[in-house]
């Protein structure tokens, strides 16, 4: 028993001296948790406000509590009905076109063997990763606009008589933002299939081309194996932020004519939480955004799980 | 079979798979360029005249007017010196906050380092979501300041998480041999880790950096009044909003083309605005690309 007691206060001593010497680890670590519970962890209290009528002069933990009060205005809501499966159907788009371009490209490119080719097309490829949403939209624009590029072309060649107004028909509108999301994440998306297909033994394509394979089956046979299990883990990765992959574009680009196709779950929220100043209703919409997400996440994993080896967690 | 033979006996679906692949590249670096050419041809013409149509990549009617009119724009200057300096100012504050940060996370003998880097990976996947973050930025006061820019974003759990990975790579005894001659932990941070993370500093401050640049959501939710506190990102939003409303009511947008800003202003201020990145982004991709590989491989 004593002797218990005396190794325990020795490690505690040994502790207390690691903590000492550890002192200034410990003051950083102190610091950054305030940081991150005030501007990442108390935001998460702020749920509370869609079971409630926030008022935000009662504040959180002063306003009454309304159960799902306002989870019954929004599926009641008929435009709500329609930001759902705004927001569901870009999603899906801007995924399979994104994914699918990204692998394309990526086999493509991988075919030229000339690195003084093969280079400076990548290099071009990534540029409009790194123009923001607003720089994409307005040379978007220009290149619809009624004396724009496409209608030009449209017109030269005898399609239409006269110039379309892309921007005032919804049915342009899913297209628009699929095409815009290809544009501008096509090459950055590539980087990771590139690896990938660089990772894949040589030695594969040598066997292949002695057993006189030709180029398209040596990508089904060899490439396409070879990059799967890339494309599963990105592809779990990605179907939970399906619902969060409207936004930007879709604000920018969004007008009156075409808002029945444009508006998403987070303009809603934007449009009711912040311009409206019902706080419980956007924020009702965004946590049925959130819940939705990772209930696809773990859906999606457990697909997974089930069918292949590869799964996020 | 010799190799000469086997080589000529190239199936002719080969053949016409690599037309396909010229063709393919052709039209991708087409069309991912001619775009941004076509606005900066744009930018060049005489606004009148390019309402007409038919300005491909290069301007019909030379024009620096364009230029000289946004360069008159008090608000395109405001908009220009605060993002600069919220890309500083963010970028200096935030690369040291995350490289302190992920220093302590990497320290393998740390006391609290596996329950320190959990509490930043949830932040990753939960958060409250834009309603309550605005509440909250409300609350301390940080709406229509320019400090709503740098401060809550100063700590990022992904930016944290690629240069902690970079730092568990540097050998241990290097701190052991530091420790030994009493230097203390922030001397190690200091005169020690940092000078061997210059690579991953230099990537984690492009993402920094061009995050900064490239935003314009911050400017609109909180400082939408404070015109003091625009940035060049809002302000062509602006300008791009006002056509969107246009060519959402009226069914031409040429007969309201004399009522909004000329397409040719619009694109001088986007070329202005991306010029830095599209000058920078060629020397600084391999960064990114690094970036991209390390924390991919943390993922």
């Amino acid at each position: 028993m004593a002797r218990d007691k005396t190794r325990k206060k020795m490690d505690m001593k040994a502790t207390l001296k690691e903590m000492k010497h550890q002192k200034f680890l410990i003051g950083v670590s102190l610091v950054v948790v305030v940081y991150g519970i005030i501007f990442y962890y108390w935001p998460l209290t702020g749920w509370l406000m869609a079971f409630q009528n926030y008022k935000p002069k009662n504040g959180i933990f002063g306003s009454k509590f309304v159960g799902l009060d306002k989870f019954r205005f929004l599926f009641e809501d008929e435009v709500f009905i329609k930001v759902i499966r705004n927001t569901f159907a870009m999603g899906v788009i801007n995924l399979v076109t994104t994914t699918i371009m990204a692998v394309l490209f990526a086999i493509v490119l991988n075919e030229v063997r000339r690195a003084w080719i093969k280079k400076p097309i990548q290099t071009i490829s990534y540029l409009p990763h790194f123009l923001s949403w607003i720089v994409v939209t307005s040379i978007l624009h220009v290149s619809l606009s009624s004396t724009g590029i496409i209608n030009d072309l449209l017109m030269r060649f005898g399609f239409i008589d006269q110039a379309i107004n892309f921007f005032a028909h919804p049915k342009y509108f899913w297209p628009i933002v699929a095409f815009a999301n290809c544009w501008k994440e096509t090459g950055w998306n590539a980087i990771i299939y590139l690896a990938a297909i660089t990772a894949i033994d040589p030695a594969l394509y040598e066997a292949a081309s002695i057993d006189g394979a030709d180029r398209l089956q040596k990508i089904r046979y060899i490439t396409f194996p070879g990059i799967k299990p890339t494309f599963l883990i990105l592809l779990l990765m990605n179907v939970g932020n399906v619902l969060n992959a409207g936004f930007e574009v879709q604000y920018l680009l969004g007008n009156g004519l075409v808002q029945s196709v444009s508006q998403t779950i987070d303009i809603y929220v934007l449009k009711w939480g912040i311009s409206q100043n019902d706080y419980s209703l956007g924020t009702a919409a965004g946590l049925f955004k959130s819940a939705v997400s990772i209930a696809i996440i773990v859906i999606a994993n457990s697909i997974a799980k089930k069918y292949s080896e590869q799964r996020l967690f | 079979m010799n190799e000469k033979e086997y080589r000529v006996r190239k199936p002719i679906s080969d053949t016409i798979f690599g037309i396909f692949v010229v063709v393919f590249l052709f039209l991708f670096v087409v069309i991912t360029l001619y775009p941004v050419l076509n606005t900066v041809a744009l930018s060049f013409n005489d606004g009148i005249d390019a309402v007409r149509g038919g300005i491909y990549l290069w301007p019909r009617k030379f024009s620096l007017k364009n230029y000289q009119t946004v360069f008159a724009m008090q608000n395109i200057w405001t908009g220009a010196k605060i993002t600069v300096l919220r890309t500083v100012v963010a970028t200096v504050t935030s690369l040291f906050a995350n490289a302190l940060l992920a220093f302590v996370v990497s320290r393998k003998r740390f006391m609290f380092k596996s329950q320190l880097s959990l509490f930043w990976v949830i932040t990753m996947y939960v958060n409250g979501g834009m309603i309550p973050v605005f509440l909250l930025y409300k609350n301390l006061g940080l709406t229509g300041t320019f400090h709503v820019y740098w401060v809550p974003g100063m700590i990022s759990a992904f930016n944290m998480l690629v240069m902690r990975t970079y730092m568990e790579g540097i050998p241990e005894s290097l701190e052991e041999s530091a420790q030994l001659d009493g230097a203390g932990y922030f001397t190690i941070f200091k005169d020690i880790i940092s000078p061997l993370s210059k690579p991953v500093y230099a990537t984690v401050a492009l993402f920094i950096a061009v995050w900064q640049w490239n935003s314009w959501f911050d400017a609109m939710l909180y400082n939408r009044m404070k015109t003091e506190y625009t940035t060049l990102q809002y302000e062509l939003m602006k300008l791009l909003s006002s056509v969107m409303q246009q060519s959402g009511s009226a069914d031409s947008a040429k007969n309201s083309a004399n009522t909004i800003t000329p397409i040719t202003i619009r694109a001088a201020v986007t070329v202005a605005t991306m010029l830095p990145i599209v000058c920078l982004y060629p020397f600084l991709q391999r960064y990114f690309v690094t970036g991209l590989t390390i924390g991919g491989v943390k993922e």
